[in-house]
C-alpha cells in the first residue's frame, strides 16, 4: 500500500478507501445496529468509501434467510441514511450481505459462520479480513469472544481480524480489567477498537484543531488565566425505552466515564508529539493519570434523580414512575463531580463535570471560564454586569465556538456588559458532513486507531470514578430535581461552595 | 429576503447586504469564502442554484457577475439575496457599457475581509485565468473545459498559462475514477507494465486520466477512441494480471483486479454542486493536477 505509485501524499482528493473486508455484526436486531450502523455502512458505500466486494454478515437467533435479512437491512438503511437513496448502491452492497442464524453459544452456528467467511473470501474477495462488531449487551461478551477464539476466527492465515466493542467498557475498574483481559486474550491489542462515538464527532476533533493549530488560545490555556472548566452533557429526554440498560448504570457510568472524561482529556492534555494514535494516547493517559477525585465527596459531588414535572411544555413522569424502573431504584439520572488535575498546567483549576437526563435542553459543551482581569480601571458600578470571559466549545447541537467577553454598552456612560461572539461550526453543513459512526467504521476497516480509546484510558477513567460511585452507593438517599430543570440544589451548592456558579448552557 | 438595486454602486450593495443581514436577525454570519461566478444569461439560473446548494457545505458570499453589451450606457444592477433558506448570501451583478471592462472594480469592495476568494467560470473561461482581472482577485480559479467547443485542445492551451490555484472541473470529475484505480493498485502486488483508456477522443476527463496514469506510473498508456459521453474503460496490465474498470452503465462499473472475481461498484456522475464542493475543500494549489496538465501539454507537443 505504501508504494502504490498512484497515491501521493500531496493528492488530497483521493479518498481513503478500505481494502476488501467484511463486518460480522452481532446484535443486528438492536437499536444501534438499525439506527446507526446499517445507515452508516450504506452512507459509506454511497460515498464510494467502502471497498468493492465489501461484505456484511449478520449473526442472530432468528430464522432468516440471506434475503430476509438483506430486506430488513435495506429498510433500516433507507430509514436512517443521511445521503440520498440510491438503489444501485444498495444492490451492490446487498450482494455481500449474508445471514447466519443461531444462538451465540451454538457451535454449529459458529461452524456455519466460519464457512460463510471462507465463502466470502472466495466470492467477494474479502481476503481473510474480517471485523467482529459486538453490538450486544456486555453480559454476552464472554460467550461470543470465547466462541470466536474456540472456532479460531480471531487468527487468520492471511488478512486481519479485528473486534469492535461499544460502551459500556465494564461497570467499574475490576470489571473493565476483566473485559480487557477477556478480549486481550483473543485479539491483539491493536486490533481491538473501542467505540466512543463522541470521538468520531467533527466538533470533538475540532477541540484539538482549536488548541493546537492556533496561537491565540494556547498561551492562556493554563492555571494562570483559567479559573475553572465546566463540561456539560445534558439531555432533555428521559430514559425512554432504555430502562433495562440504564437502571443500575446511571449517568456517571453511562456518559461521564467515557464521553465526559474523554472531553476532559482532550481539553486538558499537553500537545502531542504528533497526531498518530500512540502519541495522542500517551498524552491522554498522562492527563487522566493526573486527575484526582475530590477529597470531600459530599461537598464536591452531586447525584440525583428527576421527579415528575413539566419539561418543554410536556408533563413527564419522574424516574421512579418510568416503565421498568423499581420504586426503590437509587440509580442517578444526574451526576456532577469536581475533578482536579495535578500538574503544573492545571493545579488549582477545578474541572466540573455534569451529565443528566430531563434537563433544561439537549446540549453538550465545554466551557473554559477565565479569571477576571487582575485590575479593572473602571468605577465599580461600571463593571457590575461584567462576568468572567469564557470560551465555550459547543459539541452538540449548534456545533461551534462562543467567546464571551465584556464590551461597552453604547451610550455616554462607560458601562461594560458581557457579549457573545459566535462561530457556528458547520451549523449549516451538518447534513453532508459524515456521521460519527461513518468515520469510526471507516477507521476500523482502515485499521486507523487515533480515535479509539485504548484499555489503559478506560481503566484510568474507572479509577477516577470508582471511589465516587462507591461513595454514592453507600448513601441511603438520593437528591431529586424536577424534570426540565438544570439539576438538583446539591449541584448548585457544590459550585457555590467554591464561590462559582454553573453556566446556563 | 430579496433586494433589487438599479443603477447602483458597490458601496450601496455592501450597505444593502449588511442591512439585509441585520434584518434577517443575524448580523454576523460565518462565511468561509467569497465565490465569484462569471456567468452568462443562459446559464445564470443553473449556476446560481448550484451555488446555493454549495453554500450548505461551504457557507459563502456568492457574487454572480453577468457582463452585458458594451455598447449600452454603463450601468450596474444588483439582485441581493440574504437568508431565504440558504446559509450565506448572494448578489447577482448585471453590468453593461464601459463598466464591463472594469467588472473587478465592483467585485473588489464586495469581497469578504481576509477570507479566500474563488472564481468560477461555468461557461467558457479565460485561457490564462490568473491573468484575468477577476481571476487576479482569487486564490482558486475554476474553469470547465467541458463547456468549450474543443475541450481537449482547450485543456492543452490553458496548460501553458497554468498558475497554482487553477483547476479545471474535468479534473474534479476524474476523482472517482482515480480513487478506484488507486484502490485497485492497493490490492495488487504486481508492477504496472502498461495501461489503456477507452473514451471519446474529445473527452477531457479521459485525456486527463491518460496523462495522470502516464505521469504517475511512467508506463505507456494507450488511448482507444470509443464514442460516448463518459470514460468507458480503464485497464492496467501488471505482472500479476490485469486490473480493469469498465463502465457498465451511467451509475456503475465492473471492477476487476488480479486474484479475485470481478465486482460491480457504483461510480456515479456527480452534479456540479458536488464537484465544486470537492474543489473547495482544499484551497491550496493542486500540484498533482499541475503535473498532470503539464504532462498533457508536453505530450501533445511531442506528437
Amino acid at each position: 500500500m505504501t508504494n502504490n505509485p498512484l497515491r501521493d501524499p500531496r493528492d488530497r482528493r483521493l479518498p481513503r478507501i478500505a481494502g476488501p473486508c467484511s463486518i460480522v455484526l452481532f446484535g443486528v436486531t438492536g437499536d444501534l445496529a438499525r439506527k446507526k450502523l446499517i445507515p452508516a455502512i450504506y452512507d459509506l458505500a454511497n460515498r464510494g468509501l467502502l471497498p468493492p466486494g465489501f461484505a456484511l454478515v449478520g449473526f442472530a437467533r432468528r430464522d432468516w434467510e440471506d434475503g430476509t435479512f438483506a430486506e430488513l437491512m435495506r429498510e433500516a438503511a433507507k430509514a436512517g441514511a443521511r445521503t440520498p437513496w440510491n438503489e444501485t448502491v444498495w444492490e451492490q452492497l446487498s450482494a455481500g450481505i449474508r445471514f447466519v442464524p443461531g444462538a451465540f453459544d451454538d457451535d454449529e452456528a459458529w461452524v456455519r459462520l466460519a464457512t460463510t467467511l471462507r465463502e466470502l473470501d472466495q466470492q467477494q474477495g474479502t481476503g481473510g479480513n474480517h471485523a467482529f462488531y459486538l453490538s450486544i449487551p456486555p453480559g454476552l461478551f464472554p460467550t461470543v469472544v470465547s466462541k470466536i477464539d474456540q472456532h479460531k476466527l480471531a487468527v487468520a492465515d492471511q488478512g486481519w481480524r479485528r473486534v469492535v466493542v461499544e460502551k459500556p467498557f465494564g461497570n467499574d475498574l475490576a470489571s473493565a480489567k476483566d473485559l480487557n483481559q477477556l478480549i486481550g486474550n483473543v485479539f491483539e491489542d491493536d486490533q481491538v477498537f473501542r467505540i466512543d462515538h463522541y470521538l468520531g464527532k467533527e466538533t470533538v476533533q475540532n477541540i484539538l484543531a482549536l488548541r493546537f493549530a492556533n496561537q491565540l488560545f494556547e498561551p492562556v490555556w493554563n492555571s494562570n488565566y483559567v479559573d475553572h472548566v465546566q463540561i456539560t452533557m445534558a439531555e432533555d429526554i428521559g430514559i425512554g425505552s432504555r430502562a433495562g440498560y440504564y437502571d443500575g448504570i446511571g449517568a456517571a457510568r453511562d456518559v461521564i466515564q467515557n464521553h465526559l472524561l474523554q472531553l476532559l482529556a482532550l481539553v486538558a492534555m499537553e500537545e502531542p508529539v504528533s497526531f498518530d494514535a500512540a502519541s495522542l494516547r500517551v498524552e491522554k493517559q498522562k492527563v487522566l493519570a493526573s486527575v484526582r477525585p475530590p477529597t470531600d465527596l459530599d461537598r464536591h459531588t452531586s447525584h440525583a434523580q428527576y421527579t415528575e414535572g413539566w419539561a418543554g411544555g410536556e408533563e413527564v413522569p419522574g424516574y421512579l414512575q418510568e416503565d421498568g424502573i423499581g420504586v426503590k431504584s437509587r440509580t442517578e439520572t444526574f451526576a456532577a463531580i469536581r475533578l482536579d488535575i495535578e500538574n503544573r498546567r492545571w493545579a488549582g483549576v477545578p474541572f466540573y463535570l455534569r451529565a443528566g437526563k430531563r434537563l433544561g435542553r439537549r446540549v453538550t459543551e465545554v466551557a473554559v471560564v477565565f479569571k477576571r482581569a487582575p485590575h479593572l480601571p473602571f468605577e465599580h458600578i461600571d463593571v457590575t454586569e461584567l462576568g468572567h470571559n469564557a470560551l465555550v466549545m459547543r459539541i452538540q447541537p449548534d456545533e461551534g465556538v462562543t467567546m464571551r467577553f465584556g464590551a461597552k454598552v453604547p451610550g455616554t456612560a462607560m458601562e461594560i456588559r458581557d457579549v457573545n461572539m459566535d462561530f457556528v461550526y458547520g451549523g449549516s453543513f451538518v447534513e453532508s458532513s459524515p456521521e460519527a459512526y461513518e468515520r469510526l467504521i471507516l477507521d476500523v476497516l482502515l485499521g486507523d486507531p487515533p480515535l479509539f480509546p485504548q484499555h489503559t484510558e478506560v481503566e484510568l477513567a474507572w479509577q477516577i470514578l470508582d471511589p465516587i460511585i462507591k461513595h454514592w452507593s453507600r448513601k441511603r438517599r438520593i437528591d431529586k430535581y424536577p424534570a426540565g430543570s438544570w439539576g438538583p440544589q446539591s449541584a448548585i451548592d457544590m459550585l457555590a461552595a467554591d464561590g462559582r456558579t454553573w453556566r446556563r448552557p | 429576503m430579496d433586494i433589487t438595486l438599479e443603477s447602483t454602486t458597490a458601496a450601496k450593495i455592501a450597505r444593502a447586504l449588511s442591512k439585509g443581514r441585520s434584518e434577517a436577525g443575524s448580523p454576523a454570519m460565518d462565511m468561509a469564502l467569497t465565490m465569484v461566478i462569471i456567468a452568462e444569461e443562459d446559464n445564470v439560473s443553473e449556476v446560481m442554484k448550484a451555488a446555493t446548494v454549495l453554500q450548505h457545505e461551504h457557507p459563502s458570499r456568492v457574487l454572480g457577475v453577468i457582463t452585458g453589451s458594451k455598447k449600452r450606457d454603463s450601468n450596474l444592477t444588483a439582485r441581493i439575496r440574504v437568508g431565504a433558506g440558504s446559509p450565506g448570501e448572494s448578489v447577482l451583478l448585471r453590468m453593461s457599457g464601459q463598466l464591463v471592462e472594469h467588472a473587478q472594480s465592483v467585485v473588489l469592495p464586495l469581497l469578504l475581509p481576509d477570507s479566500p476568494v474563488v472564481a468560477w467560470w461555468p461557461g467558457k473561461g479565460p485561457l490564462v485565468p490568473a491573468a484575468d482581472p477577476i481571476g487576479q482577485l482569487a486564490q482558486r480559479r475554476l474553469t470547465d473545459a467541458e463547456r468549450t467547443d474543443h475541450p481537449v485542445d482547450w485543456l492543452k492551451k490553458i496548460a501553458a498559462g497554468y498558475q497554482p490555484g487553477d483547476t479545471d472541473l474535468s479534473w474534479t470529475r476524474l476523482t472517482l475514477w482515480r480513487a478506484l484505480l488507486a484502490a485497485a493498485l492497493d490490492q495488487t502486488t504486481g508492477t504496472v507494465l502498461s495501461g489503456r483508456i477507452q473514451a471519446d477522443r474529445a473527452n477531457p476527463v479521459g485525456v486527463l486520466l491518460q496523462a495522470w496514469l502516464e505521469c504517475r506510473l511512467r508506463v505507456p498508456v494507450e488511448f482507444v477512441h470509443t464514442p460516448g459521453p463518459q470514460v468507458a474503460c480503464a485497464s492496467l496490465t501488471t505482472t500479476e494480471g490485469d486490473i480493469r474498470i469498465r463502465r457498465t452503465d451511467t451509475m456503475t462499473c465492473e471492477f476487476s483486479v488480479p486474484g479475485s472475481s470481478s465486482r460491480i461498484v457504483p461510480i456515479r456522475r456527480r452534479d456540479i454542486a458536488e464537484l465544486l464542493a470537492e474543489d473547495l475543500r482544499r484551497l491550496d494549489a493542486d500540484e498533482i493536477y499541475a503535473e498532470t496538465l503539464a504532462h498533457l501539454a508536453k505530450d501533445s507537443g511531442r506528437k
